[in-house]
């Protein structure tokens, strides 16, 4: 039964000012809208142009449900194409990371071949079409390129082919992204340290909700966090004893309720945000060797303290991309079913940098996001625990009420809070319900 | 270096993780010890690329504490987790009087009520003599699948 499909108003209905429907997370039949829609309609993250350094190297991932090629081109410049030969639909690169031969993106069934633009170049025994039409046909054209941007860097697609523009649809929340890319002193990073690829079983936006919550770490992290204060308080180290890094990075984040109130969280149109406007668990972390002269030699000192003193905890680019700009980290949310979402947790070098900050932030990625790390299962734990306690039929409704003011009901949930606000979580709401229902027929 | 005696550290080293008795597990580990399982074939070191675990004896503790913590929420279903070992073998050329490497095929199992995970690798042990005890110096896990997509692990391999 479709009670969703050509149905712009039901789907409207599931998110209100304060509250979102369930269904939201249970329903495939909106997960498979989802796809057709919020992941058409808005820019996703697809890759790092360091990726694919030189002319005919490619990256292969999927862009919601559809393969696609990040490649770079003759012409030096990165372009998103279908994964998918033009003729019978056979995707054209399997390895995640390779280089095409000869400049040629060669099929590997019938050996037809394209240039790295996507243009068709060849097929075998054209003759064969002769008197068919072929040039006429749209296969004839080759790959059709995805619309998509490279903004310092971070490469951007977006599958429908009219939408908001994207410096219209991320606006000034591309700041995190500015500031993540100027804390190399040559203003230029290089993906490095490795792919942590961690599978959920939840739905995608639980994990992209938890990103700006800052209500959730002293609780649901005080077994891990808690025990790593408590074994080094009582360790008892000698004055003068460096802290060390994991310390560091565990500690922060069974900070009280006051520390994450106060580092305050922007929420800006279309359902991005970060939290640590002010500060974040990631101020307090020892300096790096010669790190903070290198960028004072690069920029100038007031420019070089303005980057540093920045230390943004999470910044959302909904739907698919968080970034952790203060520890150069990055996570991508790959949606797979209505309860299943594979998070990649991608780590940069700072070029220019000393590599003990790559060491620092592979460091990060391995206690807290990886598959095997004890933050990380206690926050899947609250996930999946989400995921089967909605099927209770106690309430419709999942509550988003923490501060919410009748103000926000017609000015929208863009500002700057206290951090434990819910105003992040509205606002991504708010843009899923526009995202889903733009394209629809019938859709005001 | 005892060959008898560095296999059957192997299979308790095991034994002890499989039954939980995590305190003396802690134990086998020189206090310079490393718990390592690259997240990449050929990975040179466990700074400047992530690893699936690469611990020191603070972390490991960090690790064993909180298995027991009341508030593992994650554990509140209690994990459990069996090896299944292949015939631990010295490594040819490293053995000296002090130290060897014990490579050791294996199957791990891991399950939490209806779920049950499997994976399987080589685990290299690192054994030096510290006072007279042989100890692990380094473990060194070699997950056959280490670039998939992976659930939750949270036993110890």
């Amino acid at each position: 039964m479709n009670r969703y499909r050509d149905n712009p108003e039901a789907i409207r209905s599931l998110v209100r000012p304060d509250r979102v429907h369930r269904d939201l997370y249970l329903d495939p039949e909106l997960f498979d809208l989802e796809m057709e829609h919020l992941w058409r309609n808005t820019w996703l993250y697809v890759g790092h142009d360091s990726q694919v350094p030189a002319s005919g190297d490619f990256y292969t991932t999927l862009i919601g449900r559809e393969p696609v090629l990040m490649i770079r081109g003759a012409d030096e410049r990165v372009r998103v194409l279908p994964n998918r030969c033009s003729h019978k639909g056979t995707k054209l690169a399997s390895a995640v990371h390779g280089k095409c031969q000869g400049g040629l993106i060669r099929c590997p069934y019938h050996g037809w071949t394209y240039r790295l633009d996507g243009t068709l170049r060849t097929v075998p025994l054209k003759s064969g079409y002769e008197g068919t039409d072929f040039e006429g046909s749209p296969v004839a054209r080759g790959l059709p390129e995805i619309h998509s941007v490279n903004y310092r860097g971070f490469v951007f697609a977006r599958l429908a082919a009219t939408g908001p523009d994207f410096q219209e649809y991320f606006g000034d929340s591309l700041s995190s992204i500015d500031n993540l890319v100027d804390r190399s002193p040559e203003g230029k990073l290089e993906v490095a340290g490795g792919v942590l690829r961690y599978l959920h079983d939840c739905n995608w936006k639980m994990y992209v909700e938890n990103l700006n919550d800052a209500m959730h770490p002293m609780v649901a992290h005080e077994s891990s966090a808690g025990t790593a204060k408590k074994l080094w308080d009582g360790s008892a180290p000698a004055a003068g004893t460096p802290t060390p890094m994991v310390i560091e990075q565990f500690v922060p984040f069974v900070n009280g309720y006051e520390f994450f109130e106060k580092m305050g969280v922007r929420v800006y149109a279309n359902g991005h945000s970060y939290t640590g406007v002010n500060f974040s668990i990631h101020s307090r972390y020892s300096s790096v060797g010669d790190y903070e002269a290198r960028m004072i030699a690069a920029y100038g000192e007031e420019r070089a303290r303005r980057i540093l003193g920045e230390a943004r905890h999470n910044t959302v680019y909904y739907p698919n991309l968080t970034i952790k700009g203060a520890i150069q980290a990055i996570r991508v949310a790959r949606p797979l079913a209505v309860d299943k979402t594979l998070i990649e947790s991608w780590t940069f070098r700072l070029v220019g940098a000393p590599d003990e900050l790559l060491a620092r932030t592979t460091t990060y990625s391995r206690l807290i996001n990886a598959p095997t790390s004890m933050v990380g299962h206690d926050d899947l734990h609250c996930y999946r625990s989400i995921q089967e306690g909605l099927a209770s039929s106690a309430a419709e409704w999942v509550n988003l009420q923490r501060n919410y003011t009748a103000a926000e009901q017609s000015a929208g949930p863009a500002g700057t809070y206290g951090a434990t606000n819910e105003a992040p979580m509205r606002g991504q709401f708010r843009a899923w319900a526009d995202f889903m229902t733009r394209a629809m027929a019938g859709a005001g | 270096m005892n060959e008898t005696a560095a296999v059957e550290l192997v299979y308790h080293e095991a034994r002890l993780l499989d039954e939980k008795r995590f305190d003396e597990w802690y134990e086998l580990f020189t206090d310079d010890a490393r718990y390592w399982m690259p997240l990449t074939r050929g990975q040179p070191d466990g700074e400047t690329h992530t690893s699936l675990f690469y611990e020191d004896k603070l972390l490991l503790k960090v690790r064993i504490d909180r298995l027991r913590h009341p508030n593992a929420f994650s554990q509140q279903q209690p994990s459990f987790c069996q090896h299944v070992l292949q015939q631990p073998c010295l490594e040819g050329g490293t053995v000296g009087p002090d130290v060897c490497i014990v490579r050791t095929p294996f199957f791990y199992a891991e399950s939490q009520l209806d779920r049950q995970l499997i994976l399987t690798g080589v685990a290299f042990h690192h054994l030096v003599h510290v006072e007279g005890r042989l100890r692990i110096r380094l473990k060194k896990i070699e997950l056959l699948n280490r670039d998939a997509a992976l659930p939750s692990i949270q036993m110890l391999l």
